[in-house]
């Protein structure tokens, strides 16, 4: 999926802003920031900073106000809304900081919800979901609820769902910022696995260094510069 | 299909509020089927009314009698085929509440005028044979469990015999089927002799005639000639045809389709108002999850479509649940009234128009709520 010139991520110039009522507020400003293929990136900053906004258009799940946005080689900051949304079907995994799984479906059927959008068969689907659960570890818990699941088991379905169409993006916000430290360390772990032996390419935002320290390259974000340091 | 589990998962969120919004549901549809069964009960007789048939009574009113003698003058009228008297009998069987029509007729020429009765021929040589013999309908028939060779008691409201007494007794010759769906068949009809014969008062008056014309065309024509035949003598008559003397009876209740879409139109606001509170509530609590759909792919549409999808099978679950049950319950029961609404079922159309109401309650429930859901941005949406 990379580009060219190996890089999965590339932002120019980027600028986003968003507008409440007639005040407007700069989040990002003129950013720039080249992911390779295969890199596990930390992104930290303080609250505000604008990480989470970085990551969502990263995702697709947000547009720049200005500059572009380039992932696998393609402008996806130009795309209409419906193939922004085939697009992250296909290419972006996303895992959030409070899990967001339904709590009405249980653990493989949230799993399975990204596959819902592919032409694969139910049998097709449940071999997906199953290989998945095996391999967050949690193929004993398939037909449990989210609240029957503990917080690190429940980040785990979520991974497994962010991993079950095989995107080459994985976009973790805080995904251990809910969970105590054993259980974070778990995830972090399957993070670092995915990223060596599948070779996902992986966004962490955080604003733990432990988390941090886990990833290839850490950078930070703060009032919408991004640098290699931390800004004190 | 795939989504279906989804979509039943998100329905299956807060049962009670779903049990309670789809059960409000069933009622408006009970509520329909009732309605279309009572309303077909006062429309059906003007539907199957025969084009070529009039009826003629006094211009007074029905209940003033009209001379036996009218029939010979009316079947010299040109034009006029056929005529054939019948008179209300009003009486009881066993208690006042088993109500149905009691109508002595001539049987030969009533046969002839009411090809929609239908009559095996050894029954019908039976009624011909037999002075006490009487034919009901298969409705009324079945509702007190009569069959061919029994002797039915009624206890005469209007005519007492010549002997004083008011006890009338008939054999039951023959049980006549309906040869469509919205035939009558509760009444009861036995021999005008053996009435006329046996009757204290009133010998040689009849009720009104049914008059069978040539050409239907000529209806409104033949009406008047037959008015002015008997105009100035002291039993003047009105005649009209069949369809505007029932729609007349009917018309005496009210305007039954205004009444019907009155009801109808304030039931369906309501249960819309009802259902769409519903829908807008799930989406409003299901914010942050409606984005994690858009967000791992699903498209604006394909969001739009999940609740829409949500509404109408919302409103399928307890529409059709109505429509079921009303059908059930208008088939097996029948007439609730006992007798007052003989042809009383659920037409193919209403329910065509009920399994339509239901789709049109699911779509218009859910559109606001979907197009809220539609309009999410992601980012947004995931903050809440």
């Amino acid at each position: 999926m990379s580009g060219s010139n190996g890089l999965l991520v590339d932002l120019k110039n980027v600028d986003k802003v968003f507008k409440r009522g007639a005040e407007e507020i700069h989040v990002l400003g003129g950013l720039d920031l080249e992911i390779p293929e295969g890199e596990f990136l930390a992104l930290m900053g303080p609250s505000g900073s604008g990480k989470s906004t970085l990551l969502n258009l990263i995702g697709g799940l947000d547009r720049p106000s200005a500059g572009s946005v380039t992932v696998g080689g393609q402008r996806i900051d130009k795309l209409s809304d419906r193939k922004l949304a085939s697009w992250r079907a296909r290419h972006v995994g996303l895992v959030f900081q409070f899990y967001n799984l339904l709590p009405v479906l249980n653990a493989s059927r949230n799993v399975e919800l990204p596959l819902l959008l592919t032409h694969l068969s139910a049998k097709k689907r449940r071999e997906h979901v199953d290989t998945v659960m095996s391999v967050v570890g949690l193929s004993h818990r398939m037909k449990h609820y989210p609240r029957q699941l503990s917080g690190g088991e429940q980040q785990r379905v979520g991974i497994a769902r962010a991993i079950v169409t095989d995107p080459t993006l994985l976009l973790c916000d805080e995904p251990t910022g809910d969970l105590d430290r054993k259980s974070g360390d778990e995830v972090l772990e399957l993070l670092q696995t995915l990223n060596r032996e599948q070779d996902k390419t992986i966004v962490m935002v955080t604003h733990d260094p432990h988390a941090a320290a886990r990833a290839s390259r850490t950078v930070y974000l703060d009032k919408g510069q991004l640098s290699l340091e931390p800004v004190e | 299909m795939k989504y279906l589990r989804l979509i039943l998962s998100n329905l299956k969120r807060k049962k009670l509020r779903t049990a309670l919004t789809a059960l409000s549901i069933t009622v408006a549809f009970l509520l329909f089927g009732f309605l279309a069964a009572v309303r077909i009960a006062f429309d059906q007789g003007v539907q199957v009314a025969g084009l070529d048939r009039l009826v003629v009574r006094h211009k007074v009113s029905i209940i003033q009698f009209l001379p036996e003698s009218y029939r010979d003058r009316m079947e010299r009228i040109e034009g006029v085929d056929l005529a054939v008297h019948a008179t209300w009998f009003g009486g009881i069987y066993q208690k006042p509440s088993n109500f149905f029509a009691q109508i002595p007729v001539e049987p030969g020429p009533f046969m002839e005028m009411f090809p929609e009765y239908i009559l095996e021929p050894q029954e019908r040589e039976a009624w011909l044979a037999t002075r006490t013999g009487a034919i009901v309908g298969r409705v009324t028939a079945d509702r007190f469990g009569w069959k061919v060779g029994d002797r039915i008691p009624l206890q005469a409201t209007i005519w007492t015999k010549k002997d004083g007494s008011n006890s009338w007794e008939f054999d039951l010759v023959g049980i006549y089927e309906g040869a469509e769906k919205g035939t009558d068949t509760s009444q009861f009809f036995f021999r005008h002799d053996y009435f006329d014969e046996a009757r204290q008062w009133g010998e040689g008056q009849v009720g009104w005639y049914y008059v069978r014309i040539k050409d239907p065309e000529r209806a409104a024509e033949i009406a008047e000639a037959i008015d002015v035949e008997f105009a100035n003598s002291p039993a003047e008559t009105k005649a009209e045809p069949e369809g505007a003397f029932i729609q007349g009876f009917a018309n005496q209740v009210g305007n039954i389709a205004k009444i019907f879409m009155a009801i109808l139109s304030a039931v369906f606001f309501t249960i819309l108002l009802v259902a769409g509170n519903t829908m807008a509530q799930t989406v409003r609590e299901r914010i942050n999850e409606l984005a994690v759909l858009k967000a791992v792919g699903f498209t604006d549409r394909g969001v739009l479509g999940l609740v829409l999808g949500e509404s109408c099978l919302l409103a399928a679950i307890g529409g059709f649940f109505g429509l079921a049950l009303s059908w059930l319950f208008i088939t097996i029961k029948g007439d609730p009234t006992g007798g007052a609404l003989p042809i009383y079922y659920f037409p193919a159309k209403d329910i065509l128009i009920g399994v339509l109401l239901v789709l049109f309650v699911g779509l218009a429930a859910g559109i606001l709520p979907s197009l809220q859901a539609q309009r999410l941005q992601i980012a947004d949406a995931l903050r809440r």
